[in-house]
């Protein structure tokens, strides 16, 4: 891992990119590392474009602004892909990761020239078939931990089991179905360029 | 032994009063500072302070509850940003009058209007010259370090001022970072218990507080806030040093970084003071003696250490967050460049209004404004934007 990694999530609003941006930050900091988790507020409202940011680094972090330059960016909802510019400054040697079924063929022409690597991941399938119902926060969580490598797969699970137990410690039936969401997640995610 | 922790500056800030465990907390909603009754009502819920919480209607009521319970001799705390701190300020004024040592979380942010939810100065500037003591705080470190030093300095028989700590809406209010804590036994050893001389419930000694106050005295009595907020100085200082000793975290005045030798000097607070520092540490490398001057103590205002600091400099810009439609400065600006004038100094010194209701601070921004200090012919000028629109 580089000494700073930035990340730029792009959502629509409920799909959770903020909490998993925040996920990650509890993640990364985990690990040993210094960590940012901050969304950019805008109106909250279901369904509009959100945009939530981490930067993860092995020096104490100073800066307190917007990510420009991201080595990495996650899209949640690939409708997204013609809404917003989210290649903008995006790092050729980093990578675009996009919850989409669509082959590169299809995504290539959204991306403005993007010539950096890929990754998708069906992460509606994926939150269907473990808890029944549409949540890509934790699949996409997963995905750009595996992509960023940021940690191993076991570290992430373990470290993640921890999570769950507390964040759904009012629930903890919904436990197993985000445990497995998250470990198809890390096999799933695949790189198409 | 401190604690590795992750939080908020909101929740930095609930953990503080949760571990500073105040009497009385009173406060109203408001975004972006609501978090911090928020968690702290879960505390009290929990069972873990002894806090009487009381949910007022208004933030008018929160610092009236807050004067009623600290003038009864208890320790009462709120917080609030924005309009909130506006809808409160007659009381705001009555608290620093009465001498009394309440503690207040300011998470700054544009006042309306229009309506606007994100972090710039304009509140806490709105009640600069209230009485209270201001500090300022760069991170969730800094606001939870200021929480901690505020009864201290608040209470202390020299000053016997209201005290707010202020940090920047969203940017750190609502950022995750990592932090350093206490354990809460260290934290209300530090602290201390509240033993106010005078307070209504003091039987044995009967007292009425804030009665009117006519020709007579009224005039002595400013002197008297204005003698506690010339202590309240030193005694910042005192506790500073011994939270240093505690905390290794060392706290004065105001910051220096890279000042040694620095011709071009930028002087700001908060948040931004963090990316001003990527940047120095940049131009630098390139060999651009750049410093910054980072105001932590806003109010008392440190004017002739500021000054005496910023001498060698060639040339100083104030930033400025709070919009300025005086036409002759901002309100950091105009104490910085008085404090220069009072010692006849003659640096130029330039100033900036910016991130205006939380437009973004980039590194770009700050470097343009060391750009512009190593090119300043004239100063027919001074009075700039930055991170502004142009067609």
């Amino acid at each position: 891992m580089k000494d700073l990694i930035e990340i730029r999530w792009h959502g629509r609003g409920g799909q959770g990119a903020k909490t998993a941006s925040l996920l990650l930050a509890d993640a990364a900091f985990n690990t040993g590392k210094y960590i940012q988790g901050f969304p950019e507020y805008g109106p909250e409202r279901m369904g509009a474009p959100i945009t939530a940011y981490n930067r993860i680094s092995t020096t104490p972090i100073r800066v307190h602004s917007n990510i420009y330059e991201p080595d990495y960016v996650v899209v949640v909802d690939d409708t997204l892909l013609s809404a917003v510019d989210v290649t903008s400054g995006l790092k050729e040697d980093g990578a675009i990761l996009i919850n989409t079924t669509k082959s590169i063929d299809e995504i290539k022409p959204l991306l403005k020239g993007y010539n950096g690597s890929v990754y998708t991941i069906d992460a509606r399938k994926i939150s269907e078939e473990a808890l029944g119902r549409y949540f890509p926060n934790t699949p996409m969580l997963a995905a750009i931990v595996k992509v960023t490598g940021i940690m191993s797969d076991e570290d992430f699970i373990k470290d993640m089991e921890g999570s769950f137990k507390h964040k759904f410690a009012k629930k903890p039936e919904v436990i197993p179905g985000n445990m497995q969401a998250v470990e198809v997640a890390l096999k799933e995610v695949k790189k198409i360029q | 032994m401190s604690i590795r922790e992750r939080l908020s500056g909101n929740e930095a800030t609930a953990y503080a009063m949760k571990q500073i465990n105040p009497d009385v907390v009173a406060a109203f909603p408001i975004t972006p500072s609501t978090e911090i009754p928020q968690y702290f009502s879960t505390y009290v819920d929990n069972g873990e302070v002894d806090t009487e919480f009381v949910a007022v209607e208004s933030e008018h009521s929160a610092m009236s509850a807050c004067i009623g319970a600290e003038a009864a001799g208890a320790r009462a705390m709120t917080a609030t940003s924005a309009n909130g701190l506006e809808y409160m300020w007659e009381m705001v004024q009555i608290a620093s009058s009465m001498r009394l040592p309440i503690v207040m979380a300011l998470v700054n942010r544009a006042i309306s209007g229009p309506l606007n939810i994100h972090s710039d100065h304009s509140d806490a500037m709105a009640v600069r010259d209230s009485g209270w003591i201001m500090l300022f705080s760069e991170t969730n470190q800094e606001a939870y370090d200021n929480m901690l030093m505020a009864h201290r300095i608040a209470e202390h028989k020299d000053v016997l001022l209201p005290l707010m700590v202020c940090q920047d809406g969203f940017i750190t209010s609502h950022s995750i970072e990592n932090i350093e804590l206490l354990e809460t036994e260290e934290v209300r050893k530090f602290v201390g218990t509240y033993k106010p001389e005078h307070y209504l419930l003091d039987r044995k000694n009967p007292i009425s507080m804030g009665p009117m106050d006519l020709q007579p005295f009224l005039f002595e009595h400013k002197r008297q806030q204005w003698e506690a907020m010339k202590n309240a100085k030193n005694v910042i200082l005192e506790v500073s040093k011994e939270f240093e000793k505690l905390t290794g975290r060392k706290y004065d005045l105001f910051e220096e970084y890279k000042m040694e030798d620095a011709d071009y000097v930028i002087v700001c607070m908060n948040s931004t003071a963090g990316t001003v520092k990527n940047v120095i540490d940049r131009l630098r490398n390139n060999g651009v003696k750049a410093g910054l001057l980072k105001v932590r103590v806003f109010r008392p205002f440190p004017g002739e250490e500021i000054a005496k600091a910023l001498s060698n400099a060639k040339a100083v810009a104030v930033l400025d967050k709070t919009p300025i439609l005086n036409l002759t400065g901002g309100p950091l600006y105009e104490d910085v460049t008085s404090a220069m004038y009072t010692l006849n100094m003659n640096v130029p010194t330039i100033d900036y209004c910016y991130g205006i209701g939380g437009r973004d601070v980039t590194e770009n921004q700050i470097e343009t404004v060391y750009n512009d200090l190593q090119n300043l012919n004239d100063m027919s000028d001074p009075y700039r934007f930055l991170g502004l629109k142009t067609k």
